[in-house]
């Protein structure tokens, strides 16, 4: 086996076997379903505290039509307020709401009373006033002898169904951009998390080595640059290794969350709004379709893609943290300032991306995703929205070459700064160890 | 005599600091020589350009009689000054790791191991981390990766710093038997006399230039200067003052410097022949220490 399989081997091994490694590929889905779990429990919990309700319908305009909910019983009462309040404790109600007669018909604004011991929570106000509004509405129909059916055909719902120009183009649903987004989204998150978490591990380890000056010795066998590159390649196989795990483990344990425990994770996103009550056929009609856009997808395409960027991406990012790791002493707060050249652009990609998602086809996005600093984050994100064949193909290769260049570059910095003891090293000095002698 | 290394006209510059000025010398094979000097006389960037870590501006360096390559690495053990291991790796591991770094197969690291660990009786170390080694286990196991390959050439950079009596004498015992099989063997070290008695070669430098270098018998018969410390019962005779020059005078040692034309046989035969009781007789060489300020005109800074 040569010198860098060797590095590789143990850069992948050392790491695959620690516990820490174990534990944080399998606990982060844990936490994942730990969160989807907590969430959907939030979202559907509901007020067990029931409470009994008078109504003083003094114009009997209700017609005694509000219903019960589970936990909230309405009575109408003809009792005047006065007794009520005098003997409250008595009829055992948590509070009394006072309606009083509309005087014009056509107003469209309308005060009633509670009157209680508590503040009526959020809850209870919101689902009182939804009630009483759509009472008063069905009276004012009676009232002005209208037409229901003429009025349910006021309001018309537009769906907009996208079509290309072009008879053969590929015929997309009205989900096409959601999906792409959501896909695009997920996929630039990752690239983002991973460039940091591995290129991170990158340059800590280097840190390390120098630090247990292990490095003289490693060296007195191998060349800088090889041990530079044995590491960045055995950290990146790493990094492969526990996104693949995730990527099969995530959503497995999302699947079987939601069986057992039986809730929409979906209910995160979709805050409960007054009135809008999604349809239940309307939801799983909307779910198969979500479902049929995702088998749509290229994936034969975007996958290869995807590790392809993940690999041009890592390098590039990693070969500067190593290089920067290199640099640094004893103390990691010393060498924080010399990350920040490289955490910036990381950051700018990661805030262009969600552009790239709402306007994939705007300069900024085209610009971004040939960009090698923030391509391996933005392009994934335009990959499910179908860019030109030669913007991938240029952006790849202009990351590939950009790639091994920075490869180069830092080991150049590597070779010198791994022998460089106690001394605080400034931008301007990486510069000039580019043009050391060996 | 063959050498096992040979440099000429050295020079290593860095960003206009020369760390190494046209520095020529030879280490004969099977030899302990001694590269000597003060901290920043460039011993480490020295040894850096020989373990091929750094190269040469200019100048030449032949390893066993051929221009320093990539192969080379394999035949030199390197003891940095600064040493360290791995401390999650366990020890096993981490010296299979290192040996086949320096070209073993995993079958020849795995018999070497077993014939170091056979040897300094740690058989059960094998599966424990280097952390849980004490500092002076950690030691032991770094010598061993260093010597793990058989070397041709073996070059320890202060070797003894941080050791205890125990583990120098150790290490020494084993360099001392690396020798005698054949390796040659370069000390670099700023503490001269602890070198003195082990190296039979020397090169000296000081600010990236060599003092001077040699073997070390002819190099201290080359600063003598005739001193002769002679302890005795009774009194000396009363014309000694006549017949020899005393830089050093008690009551019962005096130290003479020999003129031109006299030798110790026939001082030894006055003193004896005025009845003087002898007891030791020894001739006063330099140390290495006396040489370098006496060439150098300073003293070597001591950390």
């Amino acid at each position: 086996m040569n010198k860098l399989g060797l590095i590789i081997k143990r850069e992948y091994l050392t790491r695959v076997k620690r516990r820490s490694f174990i534990l944080a590929t399998l606990l982060t889905p844990l936490a994942f379903a730990i969160f989807f779990v907590v969430v959907g429990f939030i979202f559907s919990y509901e007020s067990d505290d029931s409470k009994r309700i008078a109504i003083i319908d003094e114009s009997n305009m209700l017609q005694k039509r509000i219903k019960d909910e589970s936990n909230l019983f309405f009575k109408f009462v003809d009792t005047d307020l006065e007794t009520l309040k005098r003997d409250f404790d008595r009829f055992d109600y948590d509070g009394i709401l006072l309606i009083p007669p509309i005087k014009d018909i056509l107003t469209t604004e309308h005060t009633v009373y509670y009157y209680s011991d508590n503040q009526p929570t959020l809850d209870i106000e919101t689902l009182i006033r939804s009630r009483i509004s759509n009472s008063i509405r069905d009276y004012k129909i009676e009232e002005l002898q209208l037409q229901r059916d003429q009025l349910e055909a006021l309001d018309t719902k537009i769906s907009l169904e996208p079509e290309p120009i072009d008879e053969q183009g590929e015929d997309a649903s009205r989900l096409t951009g959601a999906i792409a987004a959501f896909l695009g989204g997920t996929m630039g998150m990752i690239m983002y998390m991973t460039v940091f978490i591995y290129g991170m591990m990158v340059m800590r380890s280097v840190m390390e080595e120098k630090t247990n000056r292990i490095v003289e010795v490693m060296i007195s066998s191998v060349r800088p640059f090889t041990l530079m590159l044995g590491k960045i390649i055995g950290v990146g196989a790493v990094g492969l290794t526990q996104v693949a795990i995730w990527a099969v483990l995530i959503p497995t344990i999302v699947l079987i969350v939601n069986l057992v425990f039986g809730f929409d994770t979906s209910a995160g996103m979709n805050m409960p709004t007054e009135g809008a009550e999604i349809n239940p056929d309307d939801a799983q009609a909307l779910a198969a379709m979500a479902l049929a856009e995702l088998q749509n997808q290229n994936w034969w395409m975007i996958l290869p893609l995807f590790v392809l960027y993940f690999l041009g991406g890592y390098f590039l990012y990693s070969s500067l943290f190593a290089a920067v790791g290199s640099a640094m002493g004893d103390d990691l707060g010393e060498g924080q300032s010399l990350t920040i050249p490289i955490t910036i652009p990381v950051i700018l990609a990661f805030y262009i991306m969600f552009v790239a998602i709402q306007a994939p086809n705007s300069s900024l996005a085209v610009f971004a995703s040939i960009f090698p600093l923030f391509s391996p984050i933005v392009m994934p994100a335009r990959l499910a929205f179908g860019p030109p064949v030669w913007e991938i193909l240029l952006s790849v290769a202009v990351l590939i070459a950009t790639a091994i260049f920075f490869v180069w570059l830092s080991g150049r910095i590597y070779r010198v700064g791994i022998l460089m003891y106690g001394k605080k090293v400034t931008l301007r000095e990486l510069g000039k160890w580019l043009f050391y002698k060996d | 005599m063959e050498n096992i290394l040979e440099l000429t006209n050295v020079t290593k510059t860095y960003n206009k600091h020369v760390a190494v000025n046209e520095v020529s010398f030879d280490v004969p094979k099977g030899s302990i020589f001694g590269l000597l000097g003060p901290n920043g006389a460039g011993k480490t960037s020295l040894i850096r350009i020989i373990t091929t870590i750094t190269q040469a501006d200019t100048g030449e360096v032949k390893l066993d009689g051929e221009r320093l390559n990539s192969r080379h690495p394999e035949q030199i053990g390197y003891m940095p000054e600064e040493r360290g291991l791995y401390r999650k790796m366990k020890v096993g591991d981490h010296l299979m790791y290192l040996a086949q770094l320096k070209g073993l197969s995993k079958k020849g690291a795995k018999e070497a191991i077993g014939y170091w660990f056979d040897k300094f009786d740690i058989e059960d170390w094998w599966d424990k981390k280097v952390e849980e080694l004490s500092k002076g286990m950690q030691q032991k196991i770094q010598f061993i990766s260093t010597v793990i390959h058989r070397p041709k050439l073996l070059i320890l950079d202060e070797p003894f710093s941080g050791l205890d009596p125990i583990n120098t004498n150790l290490i020494k015992d084993e360099i001392y038997e690396l020798n005698k099989n054949g390796t040659s063997i370069i000390f670099s070290t700023h503490r001269m006399e602890q070198v003195e008695e082990i190296c039979e070669h020397i090169v000296l430098i000081n600010k990236g230039e060599k003092v001077l270098d040699g073997n070390m018998k002819a190099v201290k018969d080359r600063f003598k200067e005739n001193l002769f410390h002679i302890e005795f019962e009774g009194s000396l005779p009363a014309d000694i003052t006549a017949q020899a020059h005393i830089t050093e005078q008690t009551s019962s040692s005096v130290t003479i410097q020999l003129q031109d034309g006299q030798n110790s046989n026939t001082m030894l035969r006055y003193l004896i022949d005025q009845g003087l009781h002898i007891i030791s007789f020894n001739e006063i060489l330099p140390s290495l220490n006396e040489i370098f300020i006496e060439q150098v005109g300073e003293m070597p800074v001591q950390l």
